[in-house]
């Protein structure tokens, strides 16, 4: 969420249960604008929370010019003192899901090992066995989490980004927020990362939609279906949408005012149980 | 003179030329009924009252706008009913909250309530990094004072929240009152004499198995249903009670994993099937959550006097708070798990706090065996269970899945002279407590599910079960070929002929040769 709104955005997520008390919330409206500054972002996100065994990872995230490519993560202990993550590449990505299990331990130079046994040469007697040890440090698999939960789950709802037709993504500043009836309807979010079924609509579908509005996938589309819970908190005026895929991840939006944001709160594993569970 | 006749002469032509140019623009359009002249005059008349900026610029858009606003809506006689939104539904019935009973006294107010102090318990998990936002909290807090005095509760607190699908529960832990029954035995009663009753119109053929026993429930207010739960899903609805739990739904709860929807009566479909319904599934969940995760600083209970025998194997389950206790540092609790202890107790695999024995048959069955049996055929008594004793420290609680069950830290480093120690549930994601000096308090949100490792696989159906023992004699087998009967045939002559051989050979009579 967006570091200008964030003391009163707490609260209304706060619903899901985790909050940020007083001082880290103090601590990260300072640092926060510091940053903005150091690193000369458009804007500076809070990004969430993910918790270790041990410690906890505060993560922020800034924003360039483009809001979907200019996007650099970085992580804290205490909400002073931030460092950079690398940007999560394919191979990281590939490494990290497969040694990397259980819960985050709070160490980032913690290492994680995966031993996997090649055979090759079929099943004669003489086998040479090679072990290959893939290993994958604690920050690495933060950097991959935060970008992964970024393309599952982060949320925006309909018409609060333009895309302009350079290609630039960037923020409605006319968005009014929905309306009471559209918000309680999961097809007017959509998914803030680079469209996958945008070209599996039919034509007719497409005739319906403003290509500077609707160029992001739309969250009813996800499989499982059912896999984003819809509810009214707070005395029913703030929408909130929860991931069940990510538990820990909670967006909300204030219908009719263009306040809107998301936030994770949780301890970084995907929930692949979820088939089960519905 | 001339000049001026002249000069009376050309504007006199202008003027004519002027009126035919007016009477031109008077004429109406016959698209639109409008008149350029009307229409001109009156976009001057927009300009001289607007002034706008660049006003050359903008004259076609002028021209658009006053032609624009002279189009009559055609109002339908129709106005839209005010509906009446969610929000404002709730907005009424949460009113409800915030009123006073004109009854309350003054010497009641100063009297123990059954709520602990709301305000200071949702100060300290706010500090904690928990809760449900302040404003929410106040409204749970005030829905609790409703539902304390309209049930007449002698102790109540918030348990916590159970996060849905559809909608979430807010769950209430209470007391029971003196004298309560349970309301299902009535149901038990009617089952059994409908099986009568149809055992003595249709004798039908008795199958020869039995299901195991089912592990009787424990009464209100010991074990597992210790405490009465009640659940809601806004503050300002009204509030449910749970029904209390079996051992059975304990035991089915630990195999599923399942979300909640958010409606108590919704059923749970599941492999093994669950024996009830959501709301059932619910009072397992907070059973379990309660027995693993309920803590206190060590020494804020001590264990109750009145105690029977040692002898007596029976975990004791009554505690009563220590009123000397002092308080522990902040620092140590922080530190060390073993100045914290559980003040629930745990469940057993059986599914009970106390362990029953199962394997007593009752008086009936033996007599039904035959009085011929001897006792040997009795099968060896189970061992009981045993589980850990109320009020141990949780340095004892066991790892699980190569994490450590508790995570611990201090609620503030800069200021941790007034800091509080929070403790996190690494089991049951959401289980929070915090200490400090003398006050602390549990509170559980979260999505009610057990951590469970890198995945959950359900539990597979058994195999099929078969249906007789193969053995030889009902193994098919290949009758024997044509050849086989005949050297078969042959070789029991040649018995038959060598056994009269024998039987004449003993008798003294002629030999045969052969």
């Amino acid at each position: 969420m967006d570091s200008n709104s964030l003391f009163y955005s707490l609260e209304l997520v706060a619903g899901s249960g985790n909050t940020l008390n007083v001082e880290q919330r103090t601590a990260l409206q300072t640092s926060l604008v510091i940053l903005k500054k150091n690193y000369k972002f458009h804007r500076v996100l809070f990004w969430g929370k993910i918790l270790g065994l041990k410690e906890d990872y505060f993560i922020a995230q800034g924003r360039g010019e483009d809001e979907m490519k200019d996007k650099k993560t970085l992580y804290s202990f205490n909400c002073m003192d931030w460092m950079l993550l690398a940007p999560a590449t394919d191979s990281v990505i590939e490494e990290v899901s497969k040694t990397a299990k259980g819960r985050f331990v709070g160490d980032p130079s913690y290492v994680y090992e995966h031993v996997e046994i090649h055979r090759p040469g079929g099943r004669d007697d003489a086998i040479q066995e090679e072990e290959v040890v893939t290993k994958v440090n604690e920050e690495s698999r933060l950097a991959v989490t935060v970008h992964r939960i970024d393309e599952e789950a982060s949320v925006v709802p309909r018409g609060a980004y333009l895309k302009s037709p350079h290609g630039l993504v960037q923020i409605n500043r006319s968005f009014g927020g929905l309306s009471h009836s559209e918000a309680g309807k999961l097809d007017n979010f959509l998914h803030f990362t680079k469209a996958k079924n945008l070209k599996k609509k039919s034509i007719l579908e497409m005739g319906d939609l403003n290509p500077a509005i609707d160029f992001l996938d739309v969250l009813s589309d996800d499989i499982p279906k059912g896999s984003w819970s819809l509810q009214l908190e707070c005395a029913s005026r703030v929408l909130v949408l929860r991931s069940l895929l990510w538990p820990g991840l909670t967006f909300f939006h204030l219908p009719t005012t263009p306040q809107h944001g998301h936030i994770y709160i949780g301890d970084g594993r995907k929930n692949l149980d979820l088939p089960f569970m519905l | 003179m001339e000049s001026t006749d002249g000069n009376d002469a050309k504007s006199g032509q202008r003027l004519k030329s002027a009126a035919a140019l007016k009477s031109f623009m008077l004429k109406s359009s016959t698209e639109s009924k409008l008149n350029l002249y009307d229409h001109l005059s009156r976009v001057l008349m927009k300009v001289m009252d607007e002034h706008p900026d660049n006003a050359v610029d903008v004259i076609e858009d002028v021209s658009r706008e006053v032609k624009r606003g002279l189009f009559e809506d055609k109002q339908s006689t129709l106005r839209d009913l005010p509906q009446t939104t969610a929000t404002e539904l709730l907005a009424e019935q949460q009113r409800l909250l915030f009123s006073r009973p004109e009854e309350a006294d003054q010497e009641e107010e100063l009297m123990d309530t059954p709520l602990p102090n709301v305000s200071e318990v949702a100060f300290y998990l706010e500090q904690a990094g928990v809760g449900l936002g302040r404003e929410e909290m106040q409204r749970v807090f005030l829905a609790l004072k409703q539902l304390v005095e309209s049930q007449g509760l002698l102790r109540c607190r918030l348990w916590g929240k159970i996060l849905g699908t559809e909608s979430s529960y807010i769950v209430a832990e209470a007391e029971y009152r003196e004298g309560e029954e349970e309301e299902e035995n009535t149901e038990d009663a009617a089952e059994d004499e409908e099986r009568d009753v149809e055992k003595e119109m249709n004798p039908l053929p008795q199958s020869a198995y039995r299901p195991p026993p089912t592990v009787p429930k424990e009464a209100l207010g010991t074990g597992a249903n210790k405490f009465a739960f009640y659940v809601c899903k806004e503050p300002g609805l009204p509030w449910v009670k749970l029904p209390s739990v079996s051992p059975a739904q304990i035991s089915g709860a630990r195999q599923i994993r399942k979300f909640f929807t958010g409606t108590l009566d919704t059923p749970i479909v599941s492999y093994p099937p669950f024996p009830g319904n959501e709301a059932n599934y619910l009072r397992a969940q907070i059973a379990r959550i309660s027995a693993g995760t309920q803590v206190s600083p060590q020494g804020f209970y001590q264990a109750g006097e009145e105690e029977g025998d040692e002898e007596d194997e029976a975990p004791r389950d009554s505690f009563e708070v220590n009123p000397d206790f002092e308080g522990i540092p902040v620092a140590e609790m922080a530190e060390s798990l073993s100045t914290w202890v559980h003040h629930v107790q745990h469940i057993l695999q059986q599914g009970r706090c106390t362990w029953v024995n199962l394997a007593v048959k009752p008086g009936d069955d033996s007599n039904e065996e035959g009085e011929g049996e001897e006792k040997e055929e009795e099968p060896d008594e189970p061992e009981p269970e045993v589980g850990p004793p109320l009020l141990t420290p949780l340095s004892q609680d066991a790892e699980m899945l190569n994490i450590p069950p508790w995570t611990s830290k201090m609620s503030s480093v800069l200021t941790s002279q007034h800091a509080l120690a929070v403790l996190r549930s690494n089991l049951w994601p959401g289980a929070y407590s915090y200490a400090s000096g003398k006050k602390f308090e549990n509170i559980y949100v979260g999505w009610g599910l057990k951590y469970s490792g890198e995945g959950f696989s359900q539990a597979v159906p058994p195999l099929p079960q078969k249906e007789y023992p193969s053995g030889p004699e009902i193994t098919e087998a290949l009758d024997p070929s044509v050849e086989e009967e005949q050297v078969l045939k042959e070789a029991l002559e040649e018995q038959q002929a060598a056994q009269e051989e024998k039987e004449d050979t003993d008798d003294p009579e002629e030999e045969d040769d052969d």
